[in-house]
């Protein structure tokens, strides 16, 4: 497999997955940590737990309406290592760029993939889609280059420091307390 | 080929060059607003350089007063970036809070024909006048700040041309509501509204639409500038502008006529807001644990005359919270002065500062296990208020102050038989 070429587990999710079940009120200001494990608690509970890092998200259309909070970062966080939806919102699509999630737009994904647990196939070259568990295959939307290589080399935040822009986040940082039930 | 409106703000802002649907295209920015939650040390990286500290607006909205000491600490690291560069439109705790889309339409921050960002999704309340305003993510907002730039992609768009006045009991919310349980979700599209039923709509009308652009995920939500909205501007902000107007031959992806006259009012289920309403008769009777009126798209004026005009003379029903949250301190001050407070704390309602409070779950009105809320506020999304359990109907601050009255989902049409809009 070329190194532009990567493939996962895909799990699936259906149409306008908002962002609030990605990463719910009550962890938004808590760590990245514990927003992590926050992901789908109300829709799917448990299920932080069975996916594994380097597995794919399939989802439907308009996947990640709702906030401009983070819900990509928590994904990139978990290890999801692709999202591919029929359509994404533009605010969720910009926060992958933002926090380096790789995203693709690929109409009629979510059908290509019938069941959990098919195995995806994605060529950063061409954006070829393949269900390598049935052999079918679908073109996705191109990413930009600029976006793509974003999305791959961890977001925008290490752009912003090396233009001396920002400063480095401290690497050490102490987990923050949460007060209970008013975050 | 011509341009719809959010194409030519975008053009402008990028250059000059005309865009169109699929491009990626880089603005300038006119005006980047903060709000406390990008100063969380979970969102925050400490800026360094910032292109021009008079694009920067900052106001604290969500946890206002710190209803915590995270909230406290963030809003220490928001005041210290005011003082390190300097920051003149600074919206702090005290008199000129608010929710920060509801401060940006006080001021007249968002000039038409400009771009505007905030991290918050319902920033394209700004669209209600005629400014490409959109969320952006916390990292947008960095990059904003230091580059004075952001990026779009061009979406297609639709046109909506209002016709006719609302009828007896019907507001803008149900407006929306119509628009988006009949089409459904604009994903990557811009939409655009204008249409000889726009003279019935007042500026707070038109932005309780323009704000729930978001939940339709539409990318703008722009209305087309009449002289109200000229003049409104003109008379907070002295900077010039140019409004855009639709080119005669703009393309569009649908063009779509809402007679107004034949909206009737209208609730969300619970959970989700996209194709997900039903007529208010439909749920009538629904016992309610909460009534909620605020938020940026439901927190306004007119919001509150709506709510007293519904609530005077009479109580909330035992049993039943009904709390309302004005949009900012502006609008706190003008409910006072109006006699709307008076009218709504002898019903019972709580009424709060202004903050976002209960829309998000934040703070002011959480919502516990198996809870039955309705709301006129934003979002209705599962757990969005509280404990996931909890079940969230949304509608008009008419449905909503009708119900409270009630103890159970009521049509408006029970206590008002006037045109409220």
């Amino acid at each position: 497999m070329s190194a532009n070429v990567i493939s996962g587990r895909v799990w699936k999710f259906g149409d306008n997955i908002n962002t609030d079940l990605m990463l719910p009120g009550h962890v938004h200001m808590a760590t990245e940590a514990e927003q992590a494990r926050a992901v789908f608690q109300a829709n799917r509970p448990g299920w932080v737990d069975e996916m594994k890092p380097g597995d794919f998200i399939i989802g439907g259309k308009n996947y990640g309406t709702g906030s401009s909070r983070p819900a990509a970062r928590s994904l990139r966080n978990i290890g999801i290592a692709c999202l591919i939806a029929d359509s994404i919102n533009s605010l969720m699509y910009r926060n992958c760029v933002n926090f380096g999630l790789l995203a693709i737009e690929c109409p009629g994904v979510s059908t290509l993939f019938g069941e959990e647990g098919q195995i995806a196939e994605v060529s950063l070259e061409d954006f070829t889609i393949q269900n390598k568990t049935t052999g079918k295959a679908l073109k996705a939307q191109p990413v930009p280059a600029n976006m793509l290589t974003l999305m791959c080399g961890g977001g925008i935040y290490p752009v912003l420091e090396q233009e001396g822009l920002i400063a480095p986040k401290p690497k050490t940082e102490k987990p923050a307390k949460v007060s209970t039930g008013h975050t | 080929m011509g341009m719809t409106m959010t194409e030519k703000i975008l053009a402008r802002a990028g250059g000059g060059n005309p865009v169109k649907p699929g491009d990626l295209v880089v603005v300038e920015i006119d005006a980047a607003v903060f709000i406390d939650n990008t100063f969380f040390p979970i969102y925050w990286h400490e800026i360094l350089k910032v292109e021009d500290p008079d694009k920067i607006i900052v106001v604290f909205d969500h946890r206002v007063p710190a209803p915590d000491r995270q909230a406290a600490a963030a809003q220490v690291v928001g005041r210290n970036f005011v003082k390190k560069f300097g920051i003149k439109r600074f919206h702090d705790v005290g008199r000129d809070v608010g929710i920060s889309h509801v401060v940006v339409a006080d001021r007249g921050y968002a000039l038409p024909g400009t771009v505007l960002v905030c991290a918050d999704s319902h920033t394209c309340s700004g669209g209600a006048f005629n400014c490409a305003a959109r969320g952006v993510g916390a990292p947008d907002m960095i990059y904003a700040a230091t580059k004075g730039k952001t990026w779009f992609r061009v979406g297609e768009t639709v046109r909506y041309d209002v016709t006719g006045k609302l009828g007896a009991g019907v507001t803008t919310k149900d407006v929306f509501l119509f628009i988006a349980n009949t089409f459904g979700d604009h994903a990557n599209q811009n939409v655009e509204i204008g249409g000889p039923g726009l003279k019935h709509l007042s500026i707070n009308a038109r932005r309780t639409i323009a704000t729930m652009g978001a939940e339709i995920s539409a990318d703008f939500t722009i209305f087309e500038a009449d002289d109200l909205v000229i003049d409104y501007v003109k008379k907070r902000n002295p900077k010039p502008f140019e409004a855009q107007y639709p080119d005669e031959d703009a393309v569009y992806k649908a063009r779509r006529r809402i007679a107004l006259d034949e909206i009737e009012p209208l609730v969300a289920l619970p959970d989700a807001v996209l194709n997900n309403s039903v007529p208010v008769k439909k749920v009538a009777g629904e016992k309610i644990d909460q009534a909620f009126i605020g938020s940026c798209a439901n927190g306004t004026l007119d919001d509150f005359a709506i709510a007293a005009r519904v609530l005077s003379g009479r109580r909330v029903a035992d049993g039943v919270r009904l709390i309302v949250t004005p949009g900012s301190q502006e609008v706190y001050r003008e409910a006072v002065r109006a006699g709307y407070v008076q009218t709504l704390v002898d019903a019972g309602a709580i009424v709060t500062n202004a903050t976002c409070g209960a829309c998000g779950g934040g703070h002011l009105g959480v919502l516990g296990p198996g809870e039955v809320c309705i709301t006129a506020s934003t979002r209705n999304f599962k757990g969005r208020m509280g404990d996931p359990s909890a079940r969230i109907f949304m509608a008009s601050p008419a449905t909503v102050a009708a119900s409270a009255i009630s103890g159970a989902i009521a049509h408006p049409g029970e206590y008002t038989r006037e045109a409220l809009v």
